[in-house]
């Protein structure tokens, strides 16, 4: 009876509350992506500094980001900051914290390798036809660094978006948390678990496949006229 | 270069420290819980028929039943914070949470940690075997083949106590249950609310032995050193025992796990007393 196992999902109120945790899941990724986009572009200029102090705390913020897994630093806001300080923090806040504190160094450190990658004779001819310091940044480094940035920017806010299944763990309850309560709840149909799992499947495949269409189509229109992004 | 860092991360460390040690004791007092009108307690969400959240998105359970009562009886509001079997104690370290009573079971090394109530839940070993065959005696294992899950305490137990039962492991529950069906043990044992549970959805066993081995308690569980709340639960719960409540809390959300012909009495603990 395979319909025994799907017909969980509409029991109640079952298939709302998986939306209503889907709503939360992009909350969370969507103030995360935005706070990274813009830290992040500061983040990256840093980076660029000749200062070597800056340039120290940046790569100090990078290594942390890199070496700690996402669920330790959630671990560190959520219990941590209320042992030790006792900032009573709740689970999206923490949540949006370390994701961002994430999102600002992987997008920094995206948005300074596109712009390095930028061949130097860009600039050099740029300047060479007279282009002010501000023109070559806005219509010359802007553009390409843009160009190169968005497949990565991209790939990094579908990883923001899975991420955020990581919540569930302090008390925050999204798409997964709720797929699991409606398990727990059908422990003894074996099937439920199943079909809960393919529509939290659908769910997450719903939000990430639009925006790597969106990827891929604007990848393609900056390809075809290389000064598009700067009209 | 690496020596800077390794110097941040050592004045990093020596300010958490620092600032541990200037933490003050933060948990609230039953005073401070009356004061906000809102106690906040931690419960399963997942763990049918214990604590769980329904399918119109309310929890429901044994734990939260009593969760339900504590707050009434406070004269507060009930906050309910979903949480997990392994971050339990981080919840009452962190002072995220007055209370915990997501199917907490006693342990030496908890008990370090948080400050137990008295129980009201008690869990020890069953054995489920086949009306055909029932095993209702352990003498009766004896030179027979006992089906066990890895790693659990009924494998320990019977290792110690009863090395001339033969024990046939599996890895999961759900592979030593299929043993089981399959024949290939003469009983199965594991904790009695589960072979209790799967002998209802599985005709012809019957759960012969209902409670053996050293006694588990189910207790709630307070932030270590918080003194007021704990006399309060612990006096609650004496109370509610004259009421018999918790078999009332059985008859409300355990009963249909169960089966009419289980004995509440074999998970039931009224009053705190085992």
């Amino acid at each position: 009876m395979p319909d025994l196992g799907i017909s969980v999902l509409f029991r109640g109120i079952n298939f709302q509350r998986l939306l209503l945790g889907l709503w939360v899941t992009l909350r969370i990724a969507l103030i995360t992506i935005g706070v990274s986009l813009v830290l992040g572009l500061l983040f990256g200029l840093l980076m660029l500094r000749k200062n070597r102090l800056s340039r120290g705390f940046c790569r100090l913020w990078l290594e942390i980001v890199r070496f700690m897994p996402q669920l330790v630093l959630l671990y560190l806001v959520y219990f941590g900051f209320a042992r030790l300080f006792g900032w009573n923090l709740d689970g999206e806040l923490s949540a949006v914290l370390v994701f961002s504190f994430w999102g600002t160094a992987e997008m920094g450190d995206l948005f300074r390798g596109a712009l390095t990658s930028i061949p130097k004779h860009q600039r050099e001819s740029a300047a060479a036809l007279g282009l002010t310091r501000a023109q070559i940044n806005r219509y010359i480094l802007l553009p390409q660094t843009a160009r190169r940035l968005l497949p990565q920017a991209i790939n990094l806010s579908t990883r923001i978006i899975k991420t955020t299944a990581l919540v569930k763990m302090i008390n925050v309850t999204e798409v997964l948390k709720v797929g699991q309560q409606i398990i727990g709840q059908y422990y003894r149909e074996p099937a439920a678990a199943f079909w809960v799992y393919a529509a939290v499947f659908l769910l997450y495949f719903l939000i990430c496949w639009p925006i790597s269409l969106l990827a891929g189509w604007l990848e393609k229109r900056y390809q075809d006229g290389p000064a598009a992004g700067a009209a | 270069m690496k020596r800077w860092i390794r110097g941040i991360a050592l004045a990093l460390a020596l300010v958490l420290v620092l600032a541990s040690a200037a933490a003050a004791e933060g948990f609230r007092t039953l005073d401070e819980i009356r004061e906000s009108g809102k106690i906040t307690i931690g419960l399963f969400h997942d763990k049918k028929p214990f604590g769980y959240v329904d399918e119109y998105g309310e929890y429901q359970g044994y734990d939260v039943y009593l969760a339900r009562r504590l707050a009434q009886d406070l004269g507060v509001e009930l906050e309910i914070v979903a949480v997990d079997a392994p971050n339990r104690i981080e919840f009452l370290q962190s002072f995220k949470t007055d209370v915990i009573l997501a199917n907490f079971t006693y342990t030496a090394e908890r008990a370090e940690q948080v400050d137990f109530a008295l129980p009201y839940m008690k869990v020890a070993l069953g054995v489920v075997s086949p009306d055909g065959a029932l095993i209702t005696d352990v003498e009766q294992l004896k030179g027979k083949k006992l089906i066990v899950s890895k790693g659990t305490t009924a494998e320990t137990f019977f290792e110690q106590n009863y090395p001339e039962v033969q024990l046939v492991r599996y890895d999961s529950y759900t592979d030593a249950y299929l043993g089981l069906l399959d024949g290939r043990g003469d009983g199965l044992s594991t904790d009695n609310t589960e072979v209790l549970a799967w002998a209802i959805e599985n005709p012809g066993f019957s759960v012969g032995i209902e409670s053996l081995g050293s006694l588990d308690t189910i207790n709630p569980a307070v932030s270590k050193g918080n003194e007021t709340l704990l006399a309060w639960i612990n006096e609650e719960i004496r109370k509610l025992g004259e009421e018999n409540f918790f078999h009332a809390d059985y008859e409300a959300t355990l009963r249909e796990t169960y089966g009419e012909n289980a004995d509440a009495d074999a998970l039931v603990v009224e009053g705190g007393v085992i």
